[in-house]
């Protein structure tokens, strides 16, 4: 019921085949040689109370990916809509006011946070940017705030770096939810917290969601909790979406061999229970010389590797609404043929 | 009892702020054997980092002091001996990981240049010998193309990346102990599992003790042997691992275990917390912290439970309403 609503819904955020790539600097002279393609050709969309959450190897672009959605970083091809605007080359200026529905949550809060500022400075910011409301009112709310992320009032008069690492994260989900926006960016939110504030946090996302109809893109390592969280999930691979279906689904019947890796190298808490891991041999790919052909096969020196060389891999439909890359070193020869045939 | 290599007694390490000395570490107690790994877990500013800290002196300055207690490596209390002595033990002694990551890193020089540091300043290396080994340890925690990496600014890598220079730098002059402050965080499970197996590897190889703090008991319970809960800047409990998972006694360690999201909890239900909220430094009560939060009344507030061995090896700060049957 839920998922059929979501999907019939008009997107919230939409990106389109986007790349963001750096330049990396060499010689003397640093001069450009290459490029480090950190998203590479990415599309999804988000519906309007929708979390989508995004898993994958270190590295592999997924910060870069929520910071080019809130345009911290200029596309260098592709296009992102939020709200049915274009926002891919939009200038700061003009995205300011649709700043007020999108934010993000940093995934180390010292980058995000002024360590010179008082925590009421930092609360107040986002109201004093936009022009909400007086002193008075600015006090109120950002108590309440303090409340809602379950750090004590007196907290306001203090300066960051007299928190403790998970506390500095609350400031800064505190922060990211103060003009209720519609979208939030959230990039390993919950990783400095420990499991009983990160249940808080994640119950407090969970009753924003509900109240407000938000929508999130979760960031994050922890498998159990992206489960917990997401409707969907996209799992990412040196720069590219390998596969993307509801979250039962990628948990239940993985598809894609980094997936299946993926799900087998969760720790168990349980400390008399040894599980079987897929180990991952060989070096992680790097995005500034990626592999000619299927970046994972490559990894995992598979057989077929040789034969994908100048191939790309799109998504396919294997399932309803479950898409997986047409890659043949990362599919059971039966989810290949199924895939190809779709073509 | 000569295979205890770290033996931390009575630690308290106090702030000084404008609301006074505030105890971030209030008595604290705890060792780790030679080759051992003690996890650390416990509610976020419960006093973790701040123990860690005041172990290798890099509290925050000029706030952060250590009031009273003994800190004893291979014998030698470390809260008498000179900064000069501290730096050469830090980093050739002991090693280091940091929460946050960019804490760690100077912003504005070349990874290359701050590995090199750590093999020029304890190892006595020429620098061409430095950049090698430095470009060494880049491969060892599996940084893709380390040649080119080398000459980047920390800034220009991802999360996961900077935490395992940080990682590189701890290990890069093998200490006899490394204390790692939330260092697999930041990485994806896959690559988790391949620094935990180096770190391991590594620690048998060269018989390194580890304090690991952590927040995923997952890890706890795949790489430890004891485990230190904190809660309040006390220790509530402490125990082989397998005890902690399988028979916690205090209230707050249940809580702990109990709140843990699984994969078979249903998808955006509302999971269990601890209710209530951890008082802030200033208003925490002399006696049961855990009682205060729980919002608990009378003597239990004003007399501090014994933190006591109730079995062998198994520490709990006995509160007759924290742990049932004392
Ligand atoms: N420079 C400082 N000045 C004042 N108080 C501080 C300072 N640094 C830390 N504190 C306080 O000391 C307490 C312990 O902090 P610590 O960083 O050790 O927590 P932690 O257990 O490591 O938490 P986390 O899991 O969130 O990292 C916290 O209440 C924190 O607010
Ligand atoms: N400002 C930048 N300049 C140059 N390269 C960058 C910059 N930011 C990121 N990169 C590179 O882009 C790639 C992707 O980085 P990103 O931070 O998006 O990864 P990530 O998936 O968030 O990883 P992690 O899980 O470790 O946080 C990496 O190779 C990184 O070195
Ligand atoms: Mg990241
Ligand atoms: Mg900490």
């Amino acid at each position: 019921m839920r998922r059929r609503n979501l999907t019939t819904m008009q997107p919230l955020l939409s990106v389109n085949q986007l790349k963001i790539h750096f330049p990396v600097l060499g010689g003397v002279f640093k001069k450009r040689i290459g490029s480090v393609k950190a998203v590479d050709d990415v599309s999804f969309s988000i519906a309007p109370g929708e979390t989508l959450g995004l898993v994958g190897e270190s590295g592999c672009g997924k910060s870069t990916l929520g910071k080019a959605i809130v345009r911290l970083y200029e596309p260098n091809a592709g296009s992102i809509h939020f709200q049915g605007h274009d926002i891919s080359h939009a200038s700061q200026s003009s995205i300011r006011p649709l700043r007020r529905d999108m934010q993000m949550i940093f995934q180390d809060p010292s980058e995000s946070l002024n360590a010179r500022h008082s925590v009421r400075s930092i609360l107040e910011e986002p109201f004093i940017i936009h022009g909400i409301g007086n002193k008075e009112e600015r006090r109120i709310w950002v108590n309440q705030l303090l409340d809602r992320v379950g750090l004590p009032a007196n907290s306001a008069d203090k300066y960051s770096f007299e928190f403790s690492g998970g506390q500095r994260q609350r400031i800064g989900i505190a922060r990211a939810i103060a003009l209720k926006p519609k979208l939030i960016i959230c990039d390993e939110p919950v990783s400095a917290l420990d499991v009983s504030v990160q249940s808080q946090v994640l119950n407090l996302l969970l009753e924003l969601q509900q109240e407000m109809g938000l929508s999130y893109l979760f960031i994050a390592h922890d498998l159990a909790v992206v489960k917990h969280i997401s409707d969907r999930v996209a799992v990412m691979y040196l720069g590219k979406i390998v596969e993307l279906a509801d979250a039962d689904a990628i948990y239940q019947k993985p598809r894609h061999a980094y997936t299946k890796a993926l799900l087998s190298a969760i720790p168990e808490p349980k400390p008399s229970v040894k599980k079987t891991r897929i180990l991952l041999e060989g070096d992680v790919p790097s995005p500034i010389n990626p592999p000619a052909g299927s970046a994972f096969g490559h990894r995992i020196n598979h057989p077929l590797y040789e034969q994908t060389i100048g191939q790309t891999f799109p998504l396919r439909e294997i399932e309803p609404n479950h898409f997986v890359a047409a890659d043949p070193c990362c599919l059971s020869t039966e989810d290949y043929a199924k895939v190809s045939q779709t073509v | 009892m000569s295979d205890i290599l770290l033996d931390v007694r009575k630690l308290i390490t106090a702030f000084d702020t404008d609301s006074g000395l505030l105890r971030a570490v209030d008595q604290v107690s705890f060792s780790v054997k030679k080759r051992q790994t003690v996890g650390i877990v416990g509610e976020s500013g419960c006093g973790k980092s701040v123990t860690a800290m005041s172990i290798v002196r890099l509290l925050p300055q000029p706030s952060g002091k250590i009031l009273e207690g003994e800190i004893l490596f291979k014998g030698n209390d470390l809260t008498k001996v000179d900064s000069k002595d501290m730096r050469r033990i830090r980093g050739n002694e002991i090693g280091v990981i940091f929460q946050e990551p960019m804490t760690a890193l100077n912003p504005s020089h070349r990874i290359g240049k701050q590995l090199s540091e750590c093999f020029l300043l304890h190892k006595n290396m020429s620098k061409k010998e430095a950049w090698q080994a430095s470009l060494e340890m880049l491969h060892l925690v599996r940084i893709p193309a380390p040649e080119i990496r080398m000459s980047d600014y920390p800034h220009q890598l991802s999360g996961g990346m900077r935490q395992r220079i940080v990682i590189a730098m701890a290990l890069a002059c093998r200490p006899d102990l490394i204390i790692a402050d939330e260092p697999t965080t930041a990485l994806d499970v896959t690559v988790q599992a391949q620094i935990l197996d180096l770190i391991k590897h590594q620690q048998e190889e060269l018989g390194m003790s580890m304090i690991l703090i952590t927040h995923d008991l997952g890890v706890i319970a795949e790489t430890c042997d004891e485990v230190v809960v904190m809660y309040g800047g006390r220790i509530v409990e402490r125990a082989p691992v397998k005890t902690i998972f399988e028979n916690p006694r205090h209230a707050y360690t249940k809580g702990l275990l109990h709140s843990m999201p699984h994969l078979d909890t249903p998808r955006k239900s509302m999971l269990p917390v601890i209710p209530g909220m951890v008082a802030s430094l200033n208003q925490f009560v002399h006696g049961c912290r855990f009682c205060q939060r729980m919002k608990r009344e009378g003597s239990v507030l004003r007399e501090r439970p014994l933190y006591k061995e109730i079995s062998p090896n198994h520490w709990v700060e006995a509160c007759p309403q924290c742990v049932e049957g004392i």
